[in-house]
């Protein structure tokens, strides 16, 4: 168990590795395929000349890309310092570089726009978890009821109805003519529970109506498939009330694949989830991702594309150790 | 005049599908006394599964399902109580054994747990504790080494024989006066089903309970049954005590059921005869007698085959078909008796 849960972290870090090679090859890379350069984007197209070696000269834009790599990980660790004679900027670890933008360093940038995501993510996650699940499982017992036909009429709109569409319906039917939601901004949570929980509401429901409806129509398909198992015969036949039967033999196999979806899907929905952050204004991990492809700004992109990866990364590695605690036919090893 | 302990009286199991109704056991009547062991043979979707569901009252939380008829069991009518009522003797009075351990138990719960759970849902007033040792003792008594050990195990990590074991003492953990065992060997090794037979018959001894052995093996009913029912199409075609049943078959289809057996004492050259044609559909049976589309002898009973449903006459050895006793009896001396 612990040789797995050992050889699963060195896993988890070479996969990191392997997308900072990546998307650092891609980000760095692609200013010099299509020739405008970093340092002019830093500095400025008006800057003079000495200027410009100044910044390149700083930031160590004139060193081979290996060498670049390697001080871009080396901050990522340790952190670095940016240094041209004696003007010497440091950068604490974990350091993932300055905007091109606001030539403000990216991590802080970063940590100042993960608790807007974590609220809508894990918000988000607790409803349609509850609500996907439990829509699943009343279809698949009352299958070809009114209520299974109700149920999976609205997941089909969930799953096709874009966030775009649903969010700015909702906004207007709730905050503006209905008036029930005030139109704002995010508040932290620490500043007031209750002013965040009423913020966060929209956005809330017009995310996890995306995700319910899917897991809604994933629940009902695995239990209709575990209430046709021979374990649930034999669980009858033991003269289980269906209570049970329902309850503990059939949820325990019929909710299991759930487990790994969510994982996945919290894990990504943690890097940023751009259209409802977009939509409800948020200024989330998403949002910051949308201005700096809007701006070209490469700093920013690397970075939240580092989170993005390392949130996954984490959840499946979650996912796995979960897996195999709750189905006894997956040995580690 | 009482009962015998169990009487199955008329019972007919239809589902209601897409494709039409599904008429699974047609008119079914049988008794069994308690100690005796009932074989029921049949081809794949004969009735043989559907009949024993029935007996537990399995059928009732399918929704498209129709069950008719009388089931008495100990003098208490079965086909029209409670749910509850039914529920309270499943696994209590009447268990089961079904045909593949594997997915027959649960994969995420360990077969001691659900040994433990079939106790205690019909002794809601004993601890956990007792219920564990009383889980054990059963693992002991069907022949699982360690037994305290393999508690603790899931159904994966079993052998086939020792799942099969472990099914068996699932469902003898509440000394049931019913023991239906659904094709119980099927998925095993010879040499384990050998073993598996002997272990039913030896607790069967023990604990006094009426079996019902369900298969499509007559040698296993040769060495267990004491009566013999013969399904064909959902409907009991013949019955009796089964040394007179394999000494003097009389329907056609049991015939053919014999002759397709492979025997030792049998000349190496002599093939295997099987019975012509596939089982019939049991949503648009053939009119008249179910097999006669299969039957060799059809011909010589006039039209009365093909229109007439034949009715299970003949006392304690009987059967279900046109032909005239005296012909059938000729019949099988001279043409099948030889071949056997």
């Amino acid at each position: 168990m612990v040789a797995y849960l050992i050889r699963r972290l060195i896993n988890a870090v070479l996969t990191l590795l392997v997308v900072t090679l990546v998307t650092f090859g891609i980000f760095f890379m692609v200013p010099k395929l299509t020739g405008s350069d970093p340092a002019l984007l830093y500095i400025g197209k008006t800057a003079d000349k000495v200027a410009v070696e100044g910044i390149r000269e700083k930031m160590g834009l004139s060193d081979p890309i290996l060498v670049q790599y390697g001080k871009f990980l080396k901050g990522i660790v340790a952190g670095r310092d940016y240094a041209n004679g004696p003007d010497v900027q440091h950068c604490d670890a974990p350091c993932l570089g300055y905007s091109f933008k606001t030539e403000q360093e990216v991590t802080p940038l970063l940590m100042d726009d993960l608790p807007v995501t974590l609220s809508l993510a894990l918000g988000a996650a607790i409803l349609w978890l509850i609500g996907g699940v439990t829509a699943g499982v009343i279809s698949a017992l009352r299958k070809g009821s009114i209520p299974d036909r109700a149920v999976m009429f609205i997941a089909l709109a969930g799953v096709s109805l874009p966030i775009y569409f649903t969010g700015l319906l909702s906004k207007q039917i709730f905050v503006n003519w209905l008036g029930w939601l005030p139109e704002g901004n995010y508040v932290p949570f620490l500043e007031s529970p209750s002013e965040w929980f009423i913020q966060m509401l929209l956005p809330w429901i017009t995310l996890a109506f995306l995700f319910a409806a899917t897991y809604a129509r994933l629940t009902r398909a695995n239990m209709l498939e575990t209430l046709g198992e021979d374990y649930i015969r034999t669980a009858r036949a033991k003269g289980l009330t269906e209570r049970i039967v329902i309850g503990k033999h059939a949820l325990r196999s019929g909710l299991t694949p759930i487990v790994t979806i969510f994982g996945l899907d919290l894990g990504a929905l943690l890097g940023g989830a751009v259209l409802t952050e977009a939509v409800f204004n948020l200024r989330g991990l998403g949002y910051q991702a949308l201005q700096a492809i809007r701006g070209n700004d490469l700093p920013v992109i690397l970075g939240v594309t580092m989170i993005a990866a390392f949130f996954i990364v984490i959840a499946n590695l979650v996912v796995d150790l979960v897996y195999s605690a709750i189905d006894p036919r997956v040995r580690l090893g | 005049m009482s009962r015998p302990f169990l009487e199955v009286k008329d019972l007919n199991v239809r589902f209601e599908t897409d494709d039409g109704i599904v008429q699974a056991v047609t008119d079914s009547s049988f008794s069994l006394e308690a100690g005796k062991t009932l074989g029921i043979v049949g081809e794949s979707g004969s009735g043989k599964s559907v009949t024993s569901l029935a007996l537990l009252g399995l059928h009732r939380t399918r929704s498209n399902a129709k069950v008719t008829g009388e089931i008495w069991l100990d003098e208490q009518e079965l086909v029209s109580a409670s749910d509850a009522d039914v529920r309270g003797l499943r696994g209590g009075k009447m268990s089961m054994i079904f045909q593949d351990p594997l997915s027959a138990m649960h994969p995420y719960f360990t077969v001691g747990s659900q040994i433990v759970e079939a106790y205690r849902v019909h002794h809601p007033g004993v601890n956990k504790k007792v219920a564990r040792e009383r889980a054990i003792d059963m693992l002991a008594r069907v022949g699982i080494p360690q037994p305290a050990r393999r508690f603790n195990d899931y159904a994966h990590q079993f052998s086939g024989g020792m799942r099969q074991r472990a099914m068996i003492a699932m469902a003898l953990v509440n000394d049931p006066k019913l023991l239906i065992a659904d094709e119980p060997t099927t998925a095993l090794d010879v040499t384990v089903q050998a073993q598996i037979l002997d272990l039913i018959r030896d607790l069967q001894a023990e604990f006094g309970s009426a079996v019902i052995m369900i298969t499509h093996d007559l040698g296993v009913v040769a060495e267990l049954a004491d009566e013999v029912l013969v399904m064909y199409g959902g409907k009991v075609i013949e019955k009796g005590p089964t040394i007179d049943l394999f000494q003097r078959p009389q329907h056609p289809y049991t015939w053919g059921l014999l002759g397709s057996m492979p025997r030792l004492d049998r000349e190496v050259r002599d093939r295997l005869i099987p019975v012509k044609g596939s089982p019939p559909s049991l949503i648009n049976l053939p009119s008249g007698c179910a097999f006669h589309p299969r039957c060799p002898y059809a011909g010589r009973n006039g039209d009365r085959s093909f229109t007439e449903v034949p009715v299970l006459t003949g006392g304690v050895h009987s059967v279900a078909c046109h032909m005239p006793p005296e012909e059938r009896n000729r019949l099988f001396q001279e043409d099948i008796a030889p071949n056997l």
